[in-house]
């Protein structure tokens, strides 16, 4: 059972409370983009074993989507954050370069 | 390899069982081989089989990096039907029911299939309306199934409750053929057989690496050493992504955990597979007697073989509704494997961007009933270069929009 803190209402809850909704920090093409373009936002994901980044929404609670880091093959939360943003914080990225060294995400590490 | 019989058994109780061989040589890596197919689950070995049996490779290296089959091979709940809507589906998955009718013959080892008998509830309006039409699908499509109705599905199911309250059973789509067979035996036939024609099954070899020179694949880096390679085989269910990363290009799949249930055994009550997708449950009833029990997946990435707790509530809360006299009871064992799910909830069978390189995955939810008949289409491919039941199942399907949408049209609980 994941434990996640919702940082736009700051509530802390199980799972159940949350929605998972897939990986964060997709780039969006429209129209008059390349095919590989659409391939890439519409199909192709990281789904890495370990850190990832991913979106959830607080639907029994606050109803406000934010971000979480991850880790696939621990099930380690290392923090949420605010979805209003293109990049995880410096802050949480270095948290998880404590525990994983040498990890990278798509262009971030 | 001597043969399994009614005699070798009588022979081996004479003599205290001593002559009894290994079912399969535990081999070593060799230097190099034709063909390396990357993991001994049912859908790898499968397809070793094949390539030996109709295409006469057999200098063919399976490698697995923990035991054999202990991936979602076993860890499935062994359902076997075709009732799909779409015709490439319809296709592959109906090759495959039908090779399972004479596993046991062909492979000389009991895989216990069971053509009991497979039955989709329909709940809703919407569901009598989606089972209608893939009846009318399958007809023409020429896989066996029919729409039944409610007093038909109590008459097959005498322990359902067909008045609900909340989701009364409207009827099914049932397909006679369709039912279970033994997964681990499965595996450890195909393996048998394999083995029998020279090919080697290598436990506890992972693969760390994979080589390539000029766009071309030239063999893989292993935990006991490189191996050289013509073709390589990627068969690795929820790990596809991690293996084709080192190959250096990507997938459009997510790996999710999917778990299942059984309850203590008890007497036979049903002798049917019902599937519930409204409401989220699968049962059937094991040879032992334990109620065998599936649902849908997590929402979320996971490679840990371990689910939610509240997904088995979920589900059993569906199954107490549906078959009251579960709530009485215990529950024996549970467990979850990672499956690779793709945007159109339909395998990729394809070649890569990597020349030689080949793979096998996006099984998601179901890929047990899949096993021989991925294994005869991904072998066909990798002699071949094509396959007439492959062709639709490209990778590429997904950048050119042809997808094979069976989300919502398999009715499946995903």
């Amino acid at each position: 059972m994941l434990i996640l803190t919702c940082p736009c209402c700051g509530v802390t809850g199980e799972e159940t409370e949350f929605h998972a909704g897939g990986e964060a920090h997709l780039k969006r093409f429209g129209p008059g983009s390349s095919e590989d373009q659409f391939e890439e936002y519409l199909f192709m994901r990281e789904n890495p074993k370990g850190v990832h980044f991913e979106r959830w929404r607080h639907v029994n609670g606050c109803g406000k989507w934010f971000h979480a880091a991850r880790n696939t093959m621990t099930l380690e939360v290392y923090g949420t954050y605010s979805a209003q943003t293109h990049t995880p914080p410096q802050d949480l990225r270095d948290r998880i370069s404590e525990k994983v060294p040498g990890w990278s995400w798509r262009e971030f590490q | 390899m001597k043969r399994y019989s009614a005699f070798a058994i009588a022979r081996e109780a004479a003599r205290h069982h001593t002559g009894w061989d290994r079912a399969w040589r535990d081999a070593q890596p060799k230097k190099k081989y034709d063909v390396i197919i990357v993991g001994a689950g049912g859908h790898g070995l499968a397809t070793a089989f094949y390539l030996g049996k109709n295409f006469g490779i057999t200098n063919v290296a399976i490698l697995e990096k923990g035991w054999l089959g202990g991936g979602n091979t076993g860890r499935n709940t062994t359902i076997i039907r075709s009732n799909y809507l779409q015709d490439p589906s319809a296709a592959i998955y109906e090759k495959s029911r039908s090779l399972y009718e004479t596993m046991s013959q062909d492979l000389n080892y009991n895989v216990m299939f069971s053509p009991r008998g497979v039955i989709m509830l329909a709940q809703t309006q919407h569901e009598v309306r989606g089972y209608l039409r893939t009846a009318h699908a399958n007809a023409l499509q020429g896989v066996k199934t029919e729409f039944i109705g409610p007093a038909r599905v109590k008459e097959l199911v005498p322990i359902i409750n067909i008045d609900g309250p909340r989701y009364p059973v409207l009827g099914g789509l049932y397909q006679a053929r369709g039912g279970t067979a033994r997964h681990d035996a499965v595996a450890w036939g195909y393996a048998r057989a394999c083995s029998d024609m020279g090919m080697d099954v290598i436990q506890r070899c992972e693969v760390t690496g994979v080589r390539t020179e000029g766009g071309k694949v030239t063999g893989v880096d292993t935990s006991r050493g490189p191996i050289d390679c013509d073709k390589l085989g990627g068969v690795v269910a929820g790990h596809s992504g991690h293996l084709c990363d080192m190959a250096g290009f990507r997938l459009p799949i997510e790996s999710v955990a999917l778990q299942a249930l059984v309850s203590e055994p008890i007497k036979p009550c049903m002798d049917v597979v019902v599937m519930a997708n409204t409401v989220h449950g699968y049962m059937s009833q094991s040879d032992k007697g334990e109620m065998v029990i599936g649902g849908g997946t997590d929402g979320y990435n996971n490679y840990t073989q371990r689910g939610s707790f509240h997904h088995i509530e979920e589900t059993v809360r569906a199954l107490v509704e549906t078959f009251p006299m579960v709530s009485r009871l215990k529950m024996l064992r549970q467990w979850g494997g990672i499956v690779d799910v793709t945007g159109d909830r339909s395998p990729i069978l394809s070649k890569t961007p990597v020349e030689g390189m080949f793979i096998n995955c996006g099984w998601g939810t179901g890929g047990f009933k899949a096993i021989p008949g991925s294994g005869w289409a991904m072998a066909e491919l990798m002699a071949k270069g094509h396959s007439p039941l492959t062709d639709e199942f490209s990778m590429h399907r997904f950048r050119e929009g042809k997808f094979i949408d069976e989300s919502v049209a398999a009715g499946v609980a995903h």
